[in-house]
Order: C-alpha cells, then sequence, then structure tokens
C-alpha cells in the first residue's frame, strides 16, 4: 500500500463509525453486485461441472438463439430511435415553446415512469389482442395478431419514450436559447440555427438519452413475455425460461452473459457522453425560455406531437382502468368490481408482501445512496473510485442477470438467502440505488466542503455530520431517490420474478400470471392497485421530506 | 482555557495531477503563545491555509508534529481538537436559523437548555446579532453572516481561534470594522489565536505577531513593528508595505556609503567594511527638499493620495526611489522634471543579513 493511501486510511480509521459503515458498504456492494454477476460468468463457462466454451459455441450454432440476439438487439436500437424522437419533440415542446398545458403535458407524458413496466403490455392487449377492442370489435379483424416485433416496439415506446424525455429535458433547458438568436441574428436561417447550433450541441445529450432507453430496452422483461410471443424470441425472456422451464442454469447463464455485453458497452459509452455533456451544460444565466427557430406552423406540428403521445399515453391508461372494471373484456363490457375482490382477497399477500419490500426497501436504498454520494464525494479513501463504479455498476446490469446471479449465489452455503424477504430487499436496494447515488453526488459537488468541515470543526463526527448537516442539504436528491427506489420496488419484474416464493410474492409478478392465464381484467385491477399506491407514497414521500428539511427549529442530537 | 501552538518540522506534499508532488508547506517550526493572535501573512497559494487546516485537522501533515500545550494532537480527529474555526465562505449552515447556527457546537456537547441558551444570548449580544436570532442565514448580509460564523466559533470556548481569510468577501469598509471587532473580541476572551491573511495592513492592524510565509517556508516572524522595520529578506520588505532597495558598502561598525553619500544605520550585521550590502529604505523615510540634502534628483512621477503624495524621483547616480511626503495639501507638490533634494531620516537605512 502506497502512503498516501495509508495515511488516508489513517485518517478515516479517526472516525470509527463511519469506518466501519465504509467498509460494511464495500463488503455489500461486492457480495451483492460483484459476487452474483461472477457466479454468473463462471457458470456460463461451465457444462455439466466441466469448464468449457461449449454453453457459447452451441448458441451461436442454435438459431433460436441467434435470433433472440438479433431481434433484443433490433428491437433495443428502434425503440432507441423511437423514444428518442418522441422524447425530443416533447422536451423542445415543454422546454422552448409558448404552447397551453404544459404542466398537464409533463405530467401525462412522465406517467409510464411510475407504472409497472409493462402496464402498455396489457393496454395494448385490451386495444389490439385477439379480442382486442381496435382490432376485433371496432375493425373486426380476424386474423391480425400483435404478437412479435410490432408488439413489443410499440409497448416498449410507451415505457421507455418518457425516460428519454425526462433526460432530453435537462438537456434542453440548459442550452441557452440565446445561441440560437445569435446565430439568426447573423443570418442564419431558422433550419441552420436549429441544425447547426442546437443539435450539435444537444447531441452528446441525445446520444446519452438513447443509450438509457436502449440499455432499458435490452433489459426489459415484461413487455417481451407479454407481447413476444413464441415466433419471436428475445434474450430476457428466452434466459428466464431456460431456468424455470428447462432448469438449464448454466444456458440462462449463457444467455444473461450474452445480454449483458450490449448493456455494459452501451453504458461505459453513456458514461463518456456524460461526462462530455458537463462542458455545455454552463451557461451561468437564467434563459428565456422561448424559442425563435421554429416557424408557427412547425410549433402546431410539434405540438401536435407532443399531445398526440399524451393522448395516447392518457388512453393506455383509461383502457386499463375501464378494463379493471369490465366483467369480460370483448364479450361483456358490464361493469364490476370483481376484478378488485379478487386482488384484496386471493391477490392481497401479494399486496401486503410487495408494500413491506417496498416500505424496507425504500429508507434503505434512500439512505445508501446518499451515505455513499457523501463517503465518494467528501471522503479520500484507497479504492474511492472502484466504490462508485461498484455502486452504479448494477444500473447497466439487466434485471434477468441479476436475477439468474442471485439464486446461484444465494441458493446454497455460505449465504442461503433464496425464499427471504432479504433476498429481494437486497436485490432491490442494490439495483436502485444507482440513481439516488448519481442525483447525491450531483447535489454535493455544488455544495461548498466547508459546510460540513465547520460542523465537525464544532465537534461532530462524521455521521453527525452526514445526518444534521449533509442530509438535509442534499434533500432534493434524497428525496428523488426516495422516490425512485419506491417505485421501482412496487413495479420492478425482471430480477424479481426468480427470487419471489410461497411466502414473499408480488403484485408484479401476480399481474403477470394473471396475463399468461388470461385474466386481464385482474392484471389491469393490480395494475390500478399498484399505480395508486404509488402515487400515494410519493405524496407521502414528498411531505415528509419536505418537513423534515425544511425546519429551522432545534436540532436533537 | 487556552493553549499555546508549538509546531514542530511541519511538512505537507499534496499529490499533483502530474503524478508528481507539491510542497504546499515545508518545514515550518513555530511557537504561539497562549492568548496571542498571530497573523499566517502571506501572498495566495504559499501555503496559509493548509497551515491552517492542519492545525484543524482537515489535512494530514506528511511529517512534523503539531501540539497544543504539551498535547500532541497530529492523531486527534477535527471534532476533537477544540478548536473552532471561521471559513473564508463563512459556511453557516443555510438549513438552521441564527441561533441554531451558534447553539449547534453546544448542543453538540449534550448541555442543558438553559446554559445553551444563556450563552448563545450573551454571544450573540456580544456580535450585534440579538435581533437576529431567528432569522435563517439566507435572510442576512454577507456581514452579519460573518457574525454567525464568529458567534458560532465564540461560544465554544475553544482552545483555538482559527481564522481563514475571514473578511475576504468583505467591502473594504466593514473589512476594517470588522478587524476591529474581531480584534477586541479575541482580547477579551483571551483565547490563543491564529488568523489567516493575505492582506498586510489587515494583518499589521490586528496582530501581536506576524508570520511571513512565501512558497511554503517562514521567511519572518515577528511583531507588526519589528517586521515593517527591519524585515529580514528582501520578499519581507517588498511584501509588507513599499520599500527602495538600494546597493550599500560598508565603510565602518556604524555607518555605510551610498553614492559617496555616509549614511548611519541602527543594526551592523557582521561584515566587514568595503563589503557590500543590500539596503532598505522605506518611502516615508526621506524628506524632499528644493534647496538642501545629501542626494540629488529629479521627480519623475507626482501622485496626489490624499495622507500623502507619492514621488518617483530619480537619484543621481544611485537609481530610481519612491518617496512619500506627509500631509502634502499643506505645501505646493513638487513638479514633474523639478529638481529635488533628498535626505533619509537618521537611522531608518535598514540592512538585509
Ligand atoms: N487539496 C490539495 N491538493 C493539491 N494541492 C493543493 C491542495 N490544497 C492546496 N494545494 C496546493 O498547495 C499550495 C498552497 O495552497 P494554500 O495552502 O491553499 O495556499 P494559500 O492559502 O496560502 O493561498 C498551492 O500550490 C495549492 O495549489
Ligand atoms: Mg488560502
Amino acid at each position: 500500500m502506497s502512503g498516501t493511501a495509508r495515511a488516508q486510511l489513517r485518517q478515516l480509521a479517526r472516525d470509527p463509525v463511519l469506518f466501519v459503515l465504509l467498509m460494511a458498504i464495500a463488503v455489500s456492494i461486492a457480495v451483492f453486485v460483484i459476487y452474483p454477476l461472477i457466479k454468473v460468468l463462471l457458470a456460463s463457462f461451465q457444462v455439466d461441472g466441466a469448464w468449457s466454451f461449449a454453453g457459447y459455441a452451441e448458441l451461436a450454432e442454435r438459431k433460436l438463439y441467434r435470433n433472440a440476439l438479433i431481434n433484443s438487439l433490433g428491437v433495443g436500437a428502434l425503440v432507441g430511435v423511437i423514444g428518442v424522437a418522441i422524447g425530443f419533440v416533447n422536451a423542445f415542446v415543454l422546454t422552448r415553446l409558448d404552447v397551453p398545458g404544459k404542466t398537464l403535458l409533463h405530467y401525462l407524458t412522465i406517467l409510464p415512469i411510475i407504472s409497472p413496466p409493462f402496464v402498455s403490455a396489457v393496454s395494448i392487449l385490451f386495444l389490439f389482442g385477439f379480442n382486442g377492442l381496435v382490432t376485433r370489435q371496432l375493425l373486426g379483424l380476424q386474423d391480425f395478431s400483435i404478437y412479435g416485433f410490432h408488439g413489443v416496439v410499440l409497448s416498449q415506446v410507451f415505457t421507455f419514450a418518457p425516460i428519454a424525455y425526462l433526460s432530453l429535458r435537462g438537456v434542453l433547458a440548459s442550452l441557452s436559447p440565446t445561441l440560437e438568436d445569435a446565430a439568426l441574428n447573423i443570418g442564419a436561417t431558422r433550419w441552420q440555427a436549429f441544425w447547426k447550433v442546437s443539435f450539435p450541441l444537444a447531441l452528446p445529450g441525445i446520444a446519452s438519452a438513447f443509450l438509457v432507453v436502449f440499455i432499458e430496452s435490452m433489459a426489459d422483461f415484461g413487455n417481451p413475455l407479454v407481447l413476444a410471443g413464441a415466433a419471436f424470441p428475445m434474450l430476457a425472456p428466452q434466459a428466464y425460461l431456460e431456468i424455470t422451464g428447462s432448469f438449464n442454469l448454466s444456458r440462462g447463464a449463457t444467455l444473461a452473459i450474452v445480454l449483458l455485453i450490449p448493456s455494459m458497452t452501451a453504458f461505459a459509452i453513456q458514461r463518456y457522453y456524460l461526462s462530455k455533456r458537463q462542458y455545455i451544460t454552463v451557461t451561468g444565466k437564467p434563459t428565456a425560455s422561448t424559442s425563435k427557430v421554429v416557424s408557427p406552423a412547425a410549433k402546431w406540428l410539434l405540438y401536435g406531437v407532443a399531445l398526440l403521445f399524451a393522448l395516447l399515453v392518457t388512453a393506455f391508461y383509461a383502457v386499463i382502468l375501464v378494463g379493471a372494471f369490465t366483467k369480460v373484456w370483448g364479450f361483456n363490457y358490464a361493469p364490476t368490481i370483481a376484478h378488485f375482490l379478487y386482488v384484496f382477497d386471493v391477490g392481497f399477500e401479494s399486496v401486503k408482501d410487495t408494500l413491506v419490500v417496498a416500505l424496507v426497501t425504500t429508507p434503505v436504498s434512500g439512505l445508501l445512496g446518499m451515505l455513499v454520494a457523501f463517503l465518494v464525494v467528501r471522503r479520500n479513501f484507497p479504492g474511492r473510485t472502484a466504490l462508485e463504479f461498484g455502486s452504479i455498476l448494477s444500473f447497466a446490469v439487466p434485471g434477468t442477470v441479476v436475477g439468474i446471479g442471485y439464486i446461484m449465489a444465494f441458493n446454497a452455503p455460505p449465504l442461503v438467502l433464496t425464499g427471504t424477504l432479504a433476498i429481494l430487499v437486497a436485490c432491490f436496494v442494490f439495483r436502485y440505488v444507482p440513481v439516488g447515488i448519481q442525483s447525491g453526488i450531483a447535489v454535493l459537488r455544488q455544495i461548498d466542503p466547508a459546510i460540513e468541515e465547520a460542523a465537525q470543526n464544532l465537534g461532530a463526527t462524521g455521521l453527525t455530520t452526514f445526518r444534521k448537516i449533509t442530509l438535509p442539504l442534499i434533500a432534493p436528491a434524497f428525496f428523488s431517490g426516495l422516490v425512485y427506489a419506491f417505485v421501482r420496488a412496487m413495479t420492478a419484474i425482471s430480477a424479481a420474478i426468480f427470487l419471489v416464493s410461497a411466502n414473499w410474492n408480488l403484485m408484479t409478478v401476480q399481474i403477470l400470471n394473471q396475463v399468461g392465464s388470461g385474466r386481464l381484467g385482474v392484471a389491469a385491477a393490480f395494475s390500478v392497485v399498484v399505480i395508486v399506491i404509488v402515487l400515494v407514497a410519493i405524496v407521502i414521500i414528498s411531505s415528509l421530506v419536505n418537513r423534515w428539511s425544511r425546519h429551522t427549529s432545534m436540532v436533537r442530537f | 482555557m487556552t493553549d499555546s501552538i508549538r509546531i514542530v518540522g511541519l511538512n505537507k506534499a499534496f499529490a499533483s495531477p502530474d503524478g508528481g508532488t507539491v510542497a504546499a508547506v515545508r518545514d515550518i517550526n513555530l511557537e504561539i503563545g497562549a492568548g496571542r493572535l498571530v497573523t499566517l501573512l502571506g501572498p495566495s497559494g504559499c501555503g496559509k491555509t493548509t497551515l491552517l487546516r492542519m492545525i484543524a485537522g482537515f489535512e494530514e501533515p506528511t511529517s512534523g508534529d503539531i501540539f497544543f500545550g504539551d498535547k500532541r494532537m497530529n492523531d486527534e480527529p477535527p471534532n476533537r481538537r477544540d478548536t473552532a474555526m471561521v471559513f473564508q465562505s463563512y459556511a453557516v449552515f443555510p438549513h438552521l436559523d441564527v441561533f441554531e447556527n451558534v447553539a449547534f457546537g453546544l448542543r453538540l456537547r449534550k448541555l442543558g437548555r438553559e446554559e445553551i441558551a444563556r450563552r448563545v444570548d450573551k454571544v450573540l449580544e456580544q456580535t450585534g446579532l440579538a435581533s437576529y436570532a431567528r432569522r435563517s442565514p439566507s435572510q442576512l448580509s454577507g456581514g452579519q453572516q460573518q457574525r454567525v460564523a464568529l458567534a458560532r466559533c465564540i461560544v465554544m470556548e475553544p482552545r483555538v481561534l482559527l481564522f481563514d481569510e475571514p473578511l475576504s468577501n468583505l467591502d473594504a469598509k466593514l473589512r476594517e470594522q470588522m478587524r476591529v471587532e474581531i480584534r477586541e473580541l479575541q482580547q477579551r476572551v483571551g483565547i490563543t489565536s491564529i488568523y489567516v491573511t493575505h492582506d498586510q495592513v489587515e494583518a499589521m492592524s490586528i496582530s501581536d505577531e506576524i508570520v511571513v510565509m512565501n512558497a511554503g517556508v517562514v521567511e519572518q516572524v515577528g511583531t507588526p513593528h519589528a517586521i515593517y522595520a527591519r524585515p529580514s529578506s528582501r520578499f519581507v520588505a517588498d511584501f509588507i508595505g513599499k520599500a527602495n532597495f538600494l546597493t550599500a558598502t560598508v565603510a565602518d561598525g556604524e555607518t555605510v556609503e551610498i553614492s559617496g553619500v555616509h549614511l548611519p544605520v541602527a543594526e551592523m550585521p557582521a561584515r566587514s567594511p568595503g563589503e557590500t550590502v543590500a539596503a532598505v529604505l522605506r518611502p516615508e523615510a526621506i524628506h524632499l527638499s528644493p534647496d538642501a540634502g545629501p542626494f540629488r534628483g529629479t521627480v519623475r512621477r507626482v501622485m496626489f493620495l490624499g495622507n500623502i503624495a507619492e514621488y518617483l524621483v530619480e537619484v543621481d547616480g544611485v537609481g530610481s526611489w519612491i518617496v512619500d511626503s506627509a500631509n502634502p495639501a499643506e505645501a505646493p507638490l513638487h513638479r514633474v522634471g523639478e529638481p529635488v533634494f533628498l535626505t533619509p531620516s537618521r537611522h531608518a537605512l535598514h540592512l538585509l543579513p
């Protein structure tokens, strides 16, 4: 160990509580993030207990797996392009144009983010399935099938375009329209001002949004499982089927690694673009919000596109809501509350389990995220970069890979966790903490470190400083970390489906099961319950964080 | 209870981006008597903040020791050193009101409610913040925020008070007022204090002693008067006030000769006659007259500054001198191009070692 490293450790060890916490975090990341990945990697090179490349050779040979890879990549790329296009238009309309109803439009656009990722798949079945409202009742089509490439792409676009929208909104908001004004001023046409000035400046942000959507699409499990169909294999559901259908762990692991590689590559490139973006976000002055590069006609056209997307989102959710109260969709549209009775009777255990998991996960994940951000930004220790990397790595690891890793890692001693609450909580905490960490780091970098040093100087230990000073100061990041953790714990499926058990079941898994057995009404009722719980939770979390961070009264220790 | 501070062989090297190291503080030895206010003075980047932060415990020395009284502090974390630091950026807690900012450290010591209220109120009174107790820092001016930072430190009755350029963000008038207040407060509470600044006037006006630093090393330690009158190096002479640098030849044990003129000096370093020495002559220690004096020169530039007039005079056979003459409004100024005679005050010439 170098002299600096030793000096850093010595200094850190003078604050024993923080030191122990740091060690605990490092060990947890090794156990719950790195170790399962290594397990999957090793398993992918083992066939019948012997080391071999046969698993990969077989994948390359068999058409099913080759197609799964090609299909997943193709869907990911197309969803990325369409999602970013929609996201960009909506972000442009909402940040740059002077149009009515922007707040409502914003919330409608991001609605899909807080619902289970395959709610739109259920909606699509209601509308375009074999007994779909549009395809069967309105158009009377007999031989139309929504299953396959087009179904998955349609559903994923609705699921992931809002993510592109949110990140592009940030990008566009940080670009000063005065740059466009300057271009117009020196004689550029509107078209040139946009394509030669704004677009190139936004390009790193656009690339980054594309890669994020690509990663999400590759990792998506629910939409493909519902809508891909047997003739259109995709990687994530295929890996799941290998394990739960054929009990072929090693094949599942190999598919998982094949799934992991494009995701990790995209993640690495995205990190690179993100680091480049920093150069252009610094504009200093607040910017006037309206853009002059669009002609009135173009303005209303763009507005129309944004409105259409929001309307479709609304329609999808309305269909879910109506479907949840409809006896048998496609045959008998009489209203009923039977589906909800089912949810709160037979399905009540899973509602309860989901809530428990989410309620345990949320504070742990929220606090862990802020603590890691604090340590990474404010403390020097050997392996700091590795800790930061390890803690955000899971963002790029598809849930399917994590799920397979967990059942391989925690099914046998030294650490047996399968079937417990702990395995679900650990999985959710470490999978969803990166978002909290990232926003915590971003906010903390803006705060003068002297404020925390002043607290220490007045006698506060590292942990007290974190609790009494850092955490209240980074409350906005803490809030987004908490909300994200809660939403994801309520809506996640891809890793969770490997980890649920008779004792601990989740609503999302129930939704998929109901879809699988054709009971779309119950699936819709479950979805409505999830969305309502999430909305209520966001309101509660936001009021708690507000009350707690704004109070300027006495601080108790 | 306050302590003397002793710093022995202190070094701090930072890793530099290119893979090497930057020596921010080099082999510093220093003794600061209990209850005194000592200033670390030097240009930006000379290592003042680094030295202060090592004393507070925020930086780990590369080598060397720090003692408060007889106790070696190297292994104490910042929160157990019982120092209180006023930061350049104030660093008031933005989410706490003025009272809670000041009470913060006392609450950590788990003192009783009444005692906390009593001590905080007293300090708020002393710092003129009594009527702002329930204000949030965002509603305070820069000067008031700096008072909060100061009150937050004083209330702790720490062993050592540390100031890192506390006034550099304030405007000039407020700066003058605050340094008087800080000095008075420090005298009243009698806590050993280390005050970092790059402003020599500020240093002269509040310190018992000044430590002049340059490029990580201590150039000179002394009272403001000693540092000004008897700088130990060209750097110190130049950094503290204005100075004319001359080359003189030692004549005998008491006088030196400059361009044929013999001048007495207060202190003669160990030199033999005939050797040349570097000498410092302060601008205000030179008298200008139109008709008589040992040196002759020509006025090249005049600046009227109100309390003084500053001349640049080309002295025959010597070079250019800056000359300050006091109370310039009383008589007409010498004009550019005018011949003048110059007389250094007796014993004003200081020889550098
Ligand atoms: N954390 C650090 N890492 C690397 N170099 C540093 C660090 N802090 C200070 N330095 C360097 O040490 C030298 C002294 O800095 P500082 O003590 O801040 O000077 P001053 O307070 O006198 O202006 C400077 O060259 C500065 O660049
Ligand atoms: Mg400094």
